[in-house]
């Protein structure tokens, strides 16, 4: 029994070595032996996604300003496993700072507390930890920062700020659509030349979508801009936009990927949209890490300043957010499709 | 002859959808304009041509679940293919989108004819399969439409005596399927196999080889669908035309054709689709909130079953006007 018990020990021990050997975490400043400067590991849900390629790119940039050393690292697969031995292995290099975006909220709370009581500040971006697990969160943005953006972009392509605006939302009941919407809506008194005509469901899904844009084109022939917050939503718009003629009449808007919406970017269908950068969102963290590891106190509501970002101030949750969302359009699109 | 009560149905229910139309009308006068009722009528057609399909299958007694998750993999297939190879043209895209859908069809036919398994079970689990399939094919990500050729995306859009592409390959789709069912040994083996297994059976029919035909006409349909779904959208993902099958299914009940099997015709359901689709254009137009959108949706289908089984009763009628 005891021999099978070390058998299985064993061999998991090696699994493990094997499974270290192929997620061996990329220094990005080589040769530094200073023992004075800091070191950052900045944990990817998986490595080889753009998005968090993007993420090291924002860091190591951050890095360079603040003298510290980024290790870039993660699992081959998004999974909460692969991130624990990947956070085993920085607890044993003692890095000052950890920023982890976690495939599992609770799942890595464990190996996150153990590497707080090692004196290791932690902390979550983009895809959050439980509150046990960290130091603070920093979000990519917030509801409130968002629906200001939105009604902002909405402004800037009704022709001189007049026109009416009308939403194409997911489904009625979804939380996220239903608070950016009812942000976006206290910041439109800011815009007078707007005029909202409704909303409308698409459901997440695009035949739906599609046809209730055509729908509100038809409804209101005046109709000046189509804001759509889902990833869904907009592309179906878009093209119901287009199809219908009215590309450049009625301009599309909202929350998208850059990869889904170059197309539409590149015919002027959706002249901007927004959504956040992951280079900013990379720099961000690697400023929130680094203050916190020169003994910045967060949770007394102090602000934590990001650099070119801004600033961020936290919660009693310990949650931030970090900005507005990034607006893209013909300059940059391009750019960051290749992204994510 | 065809049998009365069908044909009365039928009419009822041409009634209905043009009343509908006219109440529509009234509330909104630009709904009847020739030029909306060709886009109702275009995005109907793929609605329509699934119908079709999905009707073979419900006459021999089965159901296809799978039919949207079918659409979805051969859409995702054709939408890859034309990512990585923008040249070919539109032919093989065809080609390659009906044979993908055939062969998935023929496996749930297959399933349900040579290991007698239940309809429901076979699609429940091969939808899933598919959906599986998609997301293993693209690794989750998306094909957007500045990666679909310029003729992927306009082959359907091509207008002909002002309808597009589409909407003729549905009334072609319409017609054939009014021959096929009506005058051909094929299409009344199909109702003879779903209307009385045990006589069909009998006769020297195959009620078993009849079901997987109709489960792989169903899924050639679905195959085509799916490139035209993801050119229509211009978006392939793991998850287009998700729910979409139980849609299909709607308009068949709501056109007449008998869950039980055996019963229902080509115009019943042509009727059926035009149906939602005149509901489904203009509840939005009319500014009906979206919960009462889904309830009146609901509430139709509801109807339609409750009609099913009313006539349950004269459902020997239609061998009985076959033998005549």
């Amino acid at each position: 029994m005891r021999r099978r018990a070390m058998l299985v020990g064993a061999v998991s021990l090696a699994a493990v070595m094997i499974a270290g050997c192929g997620e061996r975490p990329q220094t990005s400043n080589e040769g530094n032996g200073s023992g004075d400067k800091l070191r950052i590991g900045i944990v990817a849900k998986n490595l080889g996604s753009g998005f968090f390629d993007a993420v090291h790119k924002g860091a190591d940039e951050a890095a360079a300003t603040l003298g510290a050393e980024i290790i870039f690292t993660g699992p081959t697969t998004p999974t909460a496993e692969g991130q624990i031995e990947t956070l085993n292995a920085l607890i044993a290099q003692r890095v000052d700072a950890i920023a982890i975006s976690a495939n599992d909220p609770d799942a890595v709370v464990p190996t996150l507390q153990r590497a707080m009581q090692r004196g290791i500040k932690v902390i979550s971006y983009d895809s959050a930890v439980a509150k046990a697990g960290r130091a603070v969160h920093l979000a990519p943005s917030s509801d409130e920062l968002i629906g200001q953006t939105v009604a902002q972009l909405a402004s800037e392509l009704a022709p001189e700020g007049k026109g009416k605006i009308a939403v194409v939302s997911a489904t009625p009941t979804s939380t996220n659509q239903n608070s950016w919407l009812a942000q976006m809506k206290q910041a439109l008194p800011q815009y007078p030349g707007l005029q909202f005509a409704g909303v409308v469901y698409g459901d997440d899904v695009a035949d739906k979508s599609y046809r209730e844009t055509v729908a509100l084109v038809k409804q209101h022939p005046d109709l000046a801009v189509v804001v759509s917050l889902s990833s869904v939503g907009i592309v179906a718009a878009a093209k119901a936009i287009e199809d219908q003629g009215l590309t450049g009449k009625v301009k599309v808007t909202g929350l998208g990927l850059p990869s889904e919406l170059v197309g539409y970017v590149r015919k002027g269908v959706v002249p901007k949209f927004a959504i956040w950068n992951p280079i900013d969102l990379g720099y961000a963290a690697t400023q929130v890490a680094a203050q916190l590891a020169r003994d910045a106190k967060p949770e007394d509501g102090n602000e934590i300043s990001l650099g070119r970002v801004g600033a961020v101030t936290f919660d009693a949750d310990g949650v931030g957010a970090m900005a507005k969302p990034f607006i893209y359009d013909q300059s940059n699109v391009e750019q960051f499709a290749a992204i994510f | 002859m065809m049998q009365n009560s069908a044909a009365r149905r039928d009419l009822a229910l041409g009634v209905i959808v043009v009343s509908l139309l006219a109440s529509v009308t009234t509330a909104f006068p630009l709904f009847a304009r020739p030029g909306n009722l060709a886009e109702i009528l275009d995005d109907s057609a793929i609605l329509i041509l699934l119908a079709l399909g999905q009707m073979l299958v419900i006459l021999t007694r089965g159901i296809d679940l799978s039919i949207a998750a079918n659409l979805a993999l051969s859409g995702m297939l054709v939408a890859l293919l034309n990512k990585n190879y923008p040249g070919l043209g539109i032919a093989p895209v065809l080609l390659i989108a009906i044979v993908s859908g055939t062969l998935l069809g023929a496996i749930n036919g297959l399933l349900v004819w040579r290991l007698k398994l239940p309809p429901i079970v076979v699609t429940l689990g091969t939808m899933s399969v598919y959906r599986g399939v998609i997301y293993l094919l693209s690794g989750g990500t998306w094909v957007n439409d500045n990666h679909m050729s310029p003729q992927f995306l306009g082959f359907i859009r091509y207008e002909l005596l002002g309808l597009t592409a589409l909407s003729w390959l549905a009334i072609f789709a319409v017609a054939a399927f009014a021959v096929v069912m009506r005058y051909t040994v094929l299409g009344r083996n199909l109702y003879t196999a779903g209307g009385n297994p045990a006589a069909a059976t009998y006769t020297g029919i195959d009620p078993g080889r009849m079901q997987c035909i109709a489960y792989t006409i169903c899924g050639a349909i679905a195959g085509l669908c799916g490139y035209l779904w993801v050119a229509r959208f211009a978006v392939a993902y793991t998850d287009i035309a998700l729910g979409f099958e139980l849609q299909v299914i709607a308009a068949c009940l709501i056109g007449g054709v008998a869950i039980a099997g055996g019963i229902g015709t080509v115009a019943g359901v042509v009727l059926g689709c035009l149906f939602i689709g005149v509901i489904r254009n203009a509840l939005p137009l009319i500014g009906i909130s979206p919960f009462w959108q889904m309830g009146i949706n609901g509430l139709v289908i509801v109807v339609a079953a409750v009609l099913s089984a009313r006539r349950r009763e004269d459902k020997r009628a239609i061998l009985e006007a076959q033998a005549a």
